[in-house]
Formats: C-alpha cells, structure tokens, sequence
C-alpha cells in the first residue's frame, strides 16, 4: 500500500429498498460526487438520487431536424438544380414524393446521433480503466447486488465520516477503491510499434486491396463481360468475310450526309457555264469567306490573293486572282477550280463544303473589285 | 396451465428466481463447448447456406436468365422472397419498441431475440435487392453519391425509397440492438474467466459501469429510439408496398397496401419468432422466462394481425367488384380460379383459416399445436407475397402477352438458401450473445423493483 490515490469508498446492499433509502441518507447529506451501480436500472432511483430530466431528447429534436432540411435540400438540388430531368410529368421539385425519404433520414440520423451523443459525449465511454474496473464491486453490482460509491472528489468527503454513513445505511463489504498506479502513469506514445505496424499493415492492405479491384479484378470474368462483347470493332479482322477485313464498304453509290457528288468532273467549262453561285453577297457570308481564304488560300496564293505566297519557295507560287483572266471567269469557273484542283492545286472538297467554297468565292470578288476599282465604287 | 386469471397482472417470469440463477441460465449457453445437437443443426444450414452460394454463383456467371423470370413475369422469387424476410424482420421491432412504449412487459423475455431475428431477416432481405440487379458489384449506384456520370437517383421512384427504408431499418435496429446489449456485454465481462473472452467483452461493452447516472440517460435513449423505431417499422414495410401500390397493375394499384402490408408482416414475423422461442426455450431450458404466459399473448397478436390480413383479402375482392374496374374485376377472379389459384387456396387456408384457432384457449397454450400453426402461416405469408407478385403481373391487360411462371432449380436453390443464411446466423446468435436480455429480464423479476411503501 504505497502511497495509492484513494478513489471512493463503497458499500454493497442486498435489496431495492435498501439501496433506495442509502441513496436519499447520502444524498441529504449533501453530498455530490457519488454514484449508485445497480445491474438494471430502479424505479425511483432518479428521484432518490434528485438527477434532472435528461437532456438527449434534445440531441435528438435538432439533429433529427436538420437531417430532415439536409435531405429535402439536397433532394431539391440534386433533382431540380444539378441535374433536373422530368421525370413521369411531375414537377421537377415534387415534395410528396421526397417525404419518405425525408422521414427515413430523420431517423437514421437522430437515432444515430443520440446513441453515440450518449455513449461518447455524456459517458465518455470506451472507458475500461475507470478504478471501479477489476474490483470485487463490480462483480457484485454487475450481477445481483446494488451498490454505492461515494469519491474522494467530494468537498464533504472524510474518510471516517463516509465510512460511518455507509454503516449506518446497513451497507455490507465497505472497502475503498484505489486508482490503479500502472493506469494513471501510463502515457499513450503515438510512436508505439504497434500502432505504427497497425498503421503500415492498414495502409498496405487498402492500397493492395484497392489496386487489385482496381485494376485486375474488374478486368476479369465476369466483370468484364460488359466489356467485351461479340461483335467486331474497327480494324479487326474477321473470318466471316472472305476479304478478311471487319469493316464493310459502303454500298455503291452510298452519298454521304452533306457532300453531293460533283458532276463537272474534269470539265471546266462546263462548270463555269452551269454553276451559279447561290448564296447572296451579305456581310456574314462574306466574313465566313474572308476566314476560310485565310485559312485554305492565303498560305499560297496571300491575303490579297496576288500570289504571294508564304511558303518561300517551298512550293511553286500561283497566278495572282486579280489577272484579267481570272476577273472575268464566272463564279462557276472559280468554284471549279476549288473542287476539282488545277496543275498543283489540289481539291480542296475535303477542307471546305459547297456553301463554304460558295462564300470564298464571293470573297475573291470583293478582293479582286478592292483592287480595280470602278469610279461608281469610290461613290 | 389449468385456469388462468387474466383479472391478475400475470408475473413475466415465474417463480421469482434468484437474480444470479437468471445470469447462470443466459449466460450458460456461451460458457459451455456447443454439444453435438448444435453441429448437426448448424451443418444443416451450412449445407443450405451453401446451395445459396451455388445458386448465386449460377447467376452472377450466367446471368439472371438462370431465374424463371419471363415476360411479363419480371418480377418473382427476388422480390418474394424480398418482402417476406423484410416482414419476418418487423416482429423484432414490434415487440421492442412498440411493446416497450405500451408497457407491455412482457417482452422482456423475447425481446433480445426477436430483434435479433429483425437484424438477420433484414440482413437476408437486403440480398434480394442487391442480386436481382444481375451485376451486384454495380449496387453502390443505388445511393445518391457523386460520380463521374454526373447523375443523381431518382427520388421519385418507390424503389428508391426501399433503399432509404431498408437500409435506415437495418442500421437503426442494429443500434437499437447494441445499446440493448451493452449492460449484458458488462455482467458478460464480470463473469469472463478466460483472458481472450475478457478483451472481446470488455471491448464490446465499451467500460459499462451499471452507473445509475448512466441508467438514466441509457433509459432515455432506449425511450427515444423506441420512438423512433416505432414510425419506423411501419414505414418500412409501407414503402415495400409502395413498390406495388404506386405502379398501375391491376392487383397491385391499391390503397389497402401499406396497412394490409404492415399487419402482414407482424403477422409473419411473430410465426417466425414463435417458431425459433419455441426450440430455444426448450434447448436452453427458459421455460420460466419465456412462460407460456407471454406465448399465449404472442398468439392472441397472430389472431389480431391474422384477422386484419383476412379482413384485406376480402376488402381486395370486394373493391374489386364495387369499382367496376374489368381489369381489376378480372384479377381477383383470376387469382381464386386462375392458374394460381392453387397458390391462393393455399394463402387463405393458412393465412385466414388456420389463425382463428387461437379463439380456444386451449389450443391458444398448448406449445406443439401453436408451433404447427405457427408454420403454417409462415408458409402462407409467402404464398401471399407469390400470390400477389406473379398472379397480377402473369395476366395483366393484354391477353396477348399473358404467360405462365415457372421457377428453375436456381429459383429455389436460393430460396432454400435464404433459410440456411438466416438460421445460420440465428445458430451463431445463440452461442455467441445472451439470447435473452440479461439486465431487462433482471428488472422484471417480482421483487426486484423497490416496494415504495414508505414513498
């Protein structure tokens, strides 16, 4: 007996009655810190030992209640803000049919709420190194006695007084409770062995377990089946076709969407007398013109078409569009030669669309008119 | 068990047992080496349980094509048996929170145990939902979370609700169940001998000091989660009826559903929990605990629940012809002269018949006849959930795309599992937790309350 660190003194009791009435001799005797230990809980102790109302009712009213708002706002910005989408004809925001969901939230919420409120905050539990722990009270108050403890805490506490009260009441194996050394010197080390081992051997089996889902086991039998599938992807090759290839041509004559076939093929003067131009001369169409030239033309035949060509060299300059041959060839005539190419000049079917080489054709004219002006355009 | 006073407040347990015998009987089961009988019972639902595995492999490899499910038959076994272990579920908590608000205490003895059977019913319920998706590995998009699709679920169907039903009803009965068990954890941890048997308990009953300043907010939460759960277990099994009311089947498009459902299911449940006392009480020798006294009252609830269910029936076939609805009409008649009607004879002969039996007192406290009956209507309460699911969905409008279900081998496969996962779980329950409740059946002994004669 070393210098131990009295905790309380205890008393055991044999009936209801008993302890009920020890609870109100100590409890009139004015004193605060102690406790009563029954193996389930007695009618009237709460009153014996004059504790207030709990107060977890109100854990569970606003917890339960913001629960409620939580889910109603949430249902509300999920299904009419983030993503609104109709569904069945009803508004995008329909409370009735959130009301269950709601409810169920309310309670789950609260309910959980209150119990670890309960436990954790107002027990302060997991608590297995409390002093009452490993003592022959324990046992007995676990089981089939009642006991009461009064601690040393306690500004009225005597050590003789206390134990002549606990007599008094009739109580039975009156021993003190001693604070454990070995408890109350024990340090928690962060930097425990075990505990960084627990950390690695977390870390690594998280990481593990999460790669191998991941990575391998989704990709396998019958995770994957989703994924692949019976049928032939692009560049496969295929054994039901005797040419071997997965891909099939079109059927002959098949038109794709947009591009007509051009029937002046290799005809120039054909085109030049047939085609007209359809689109009207209107500022926007002339803006799409002016951005496809710069883009297609303007690297060889310059900005301002007079075939001054930016590639230095690299590829042979064009005629300038300003020559008098080609000022007096008609739309048609120019809109061939876009499609169809001359000398080097490729088609260019694939970078612009009809209505497109239409508008960079109007765009030649208004720079071929910039620079032979009539004396009505200065007007 | 010759004449009973009911003019008396009978005593919950009898024979005002000393309160350390009451710990010796709980605690018995989990201090000695489980006995032959406990491996052969558990080898059984093994082998059950592993026809479960077999069958779930069958679908998860193959596909939900391995299931008799047709069209127009979409819906089956799944969502039968779905709904019948959902329902075996709300007997627990009907007898712990709504018993406890109405003072009934009476529970006390069967309480821990038929919450216990809530938590593994529901347990085995929610499997249902998660394999009939075919891909159970993609059952997380059932929640709302953010994800790369940018999509939110939808809050507006019933099947998402059961989600929310479902899953609150589990995660709350199982608090309910563990606040319950932490005083029993505390004497268990008193009475552990072995080192290793201390740490579990000492771990599980997080320090429990029987502190009356502890008791009485412990009270409270108990008070609160009652209330709580109460609401709850009605809504839940609402909701599963929502997942039919609130479709246009004829058969199913009605507003008797949720009520019908929940009476349903405390009818159920209550034969299920029946069932298992039964056995427990005479394996572990309880029979002053769980007195015929409180079998009796359990009967006189399957009678009430029993007679609502019928009252449903009727009232289903009476609207059927009082709204003139042909569909509608068509379906009932369907149902009692149909291709099913086997399946509906089958119903009311245990469902309405074999309840009204519990009028005699006699029958109502002899141990072997309610054991019978009580199977009875477990077997009918899944008839019932078969009767309403196929026979609507196999003859609706069109008489073009009508057809006749049938159930595969894999179809029972997992059905017959489900028991052996469930029982499986009731085996491990008994040998592994105080079946009965340690400190509530203390409270209830006479005596044990103080006598306030001089207050």
């Amino acid at each position: 007996m070393n210098e131990k660190i009295l905790y309380s003194y205890t008393g055991i009791f044999d009936s209801p009655d008993a302890i009920i009435k020890a609870t109100e001799k100590v409890s009139e005797k004015g004193y605060k810190k102690y406790d009563v230990h029954t193996p389930y809980p007695l009618h009237g102790m709460n009153k014996a030992m004059k504790l207030p109302p709990s107060k977890l009712g109100y854990v569970a009213l606003v917890v339960g209640l913001s629960g409620a708002l939580s889910a109603l706002l949430l249902m509300f910005w999920m299904s009419a803000v983030d993503y609104p989408v109709v569904i069945g004809g009803k508004p995008l925001f329909s409370f009735p049919a959130y009301v269950p969901v709601i409810f169920e939230v309310t309670v789950l919420s609260a309910s959980i709420a209150t119990v670890l409120t309960m436990l954790f905050i107002f027990f302060k539990l997991p608590n297995n190194k409390h002093p009452l722990h490993d003592t022959e009270y324990m046992k007995n108050v676990a089981s089939d006695k009642y006991g009461i403890s009064i601690q040393a805490e306690d500004e009225k506490f005597n050590e003789a007084e206390v134990i002549k009260l606990l007599e008094e009441c009739g109580a039975k194996n009156i021993t003190a409770i001693y604070y454990d050394e070995e408890e109350i010197n024990h340090k928690h080390k962060i930097l425990e062995p075990k505990f960084i081992g627990f950390l690695l051997f977390t870390a690594l089996l998280t990481s593990g377990v999460s790669y191998l889902t991941l990575n391998k086991i989704l990709y396998m039998p019958p995770f994957n089946w989703m994924m692949e599938q019976n049928k032939l992807n692009p560049q496969s090759t295929s054994t039901i076709f005797a040419d071997g290839f997965g891909m099939r041509n079109p059927v002959e004559g098949t038109v794709s969407r947009g591009y007509l076939p051009y029937p002046y093929k290799g005809q120039p003067e054909a085109a030049g007398t047939n085609l007209i131009n359809p689109l009207p001369v209107t500022k926007q169409i002339l803006d799409i013109g002016q951005k496809k030239f710069d883009i297609y033309c303007s690297p060889c035949h310059g900005y301002n078409g007079e075939g001054d060509s930016r590639l230095r060299g690299q590829f042979p300059n064009p005629p300038s569009l300003h020559s008098e041959k080609v000022r007096t060839w008609s739309d048609g005539r120019i809109f061939h030669v876009i499609t169809d190419g001359q000398n080097v000049m490729p088609s260019y079917s694939s970078q612009l669309n009809a209505d497109e080489k239409w508008a960079v054709v109007h765009y030649i004219r208004a720079l071929q008119r910039a620079l032979n002006a009539k004396e009505s355009d200065l007007q | 068990m010759s004449v009973v006073d009911y003019s008396q407040e009978l005593s919950v347990v009898e024979g005002r047992p000393p309160l350390r015998s009451l710990d010796d009987l709980i605690a018995k089961p989990l201090e000695v080496k489980p006995n032959k009988k406990f491996y052969i019972a558990l080898s059984i639902t093994l082998s059950m349980l592993g026809l479960f595995v077999i069958g779930l492999a069958l679908t998860f490899w193959f596909g939900i094509g391995m299931w008799g499910n047709n069209n127009p038959v979409g819906w089956a076994f799944d969502i039968v048996n779905f709904v019948f272990w959902v329902g075996i579920g709300h007997a627990g908590t009907l007898i712990s929170a709504i018993l406890f608000l109405f003072r009934q205490k009476w529970r006390t003895g069967i309480a821990r145990f038929a919450e216990g059977m809530t938590i593994f019913a529901v347990m085995t319920a929610l499997l249902f939902p998660l394999i009939h998706v075919g891909r159970p590995w993609l059952d997380g998009w059932l929640l709302p979370y953010p994800n790369q699709h940018g999509v939110w679920t939808n809050f507006t169907s019933p099947l998402l609700w059961d989600v929310f039903a479902v899953s609150t009803y589990f995660t709350v009965s199982l608090i309910f169940w563990y606040v319950g068990l932490i005083p029993d954890f505390g004497s268990l941890r008193e009475r552990a001998t072995g080192k290793f048997k201390k740490i579990i308990y000492s771990t599980f009953s997080l320090g429990w000091r029987f502190s009356n300043r502890h008791w009485h907010h412990y009270e409270m939460v108990y008070l609160i989660l009652a209330g709580f759960a109460t609401p709850l277990v009605l809504s839940v099994h609402t909701i599963v009826s929502f997942d039919f009311a609130v479709s246009i089947i004829p058969g199913w498009h009605t507003t008797i559903f949720p009520p019908y459902f929940v009476a349903g299911a405390v009818f159920s449940g209550f034969a299920m929990v029946q069932n298992v006392l039964i056995a427990v009480r005479k394996i572990f020798n309880y029979k002053h605990i769980i007195t015929v006294d409180t079998l009796e009252k359990m009967n006189k609830i399957m009678l009430v629940t029993g007679s609502m269910v019928g009252y449903a029936y009727a009232m289903e076939f009476f609207i059927a012809w009082y709204s003139g609805v042909q569909a509608e009409t068509f379906t009932f008649f369907n149902r009692a002269l149909g291709p099913y009607a086997w399946a509906y004879w089958i119903m009311v002969t245990c469902n309405v018949i074999s309840p009204q039996l519990f009028w005699v007192k006699k029958i109502r406290r002899s141990v072997p006849v309610m054991f019978v009956i009580a199977i009875f209507v477990n077997v009918g309460m899944w008839f019932e959930r078969f009767v309403i699911v196929v026979t609507s969905l196999s003859r609706d409008f069109l008489p073009s795309s009508w057809a006749y279900y049938t159930p595969t081998y894999v179809d029972f496969m997992i059905l017959i599992g489900s028991f052996g996962f469930f029982f499986t779980w009731i085996l491990l329950f008994t040998k592994a937790l105080p079946v009965v409740s340690m400190a509530e059946v203390k409270a209830v002994v006479d005596g044990a309350q103080p006598s306030h004669k001089d207050h």
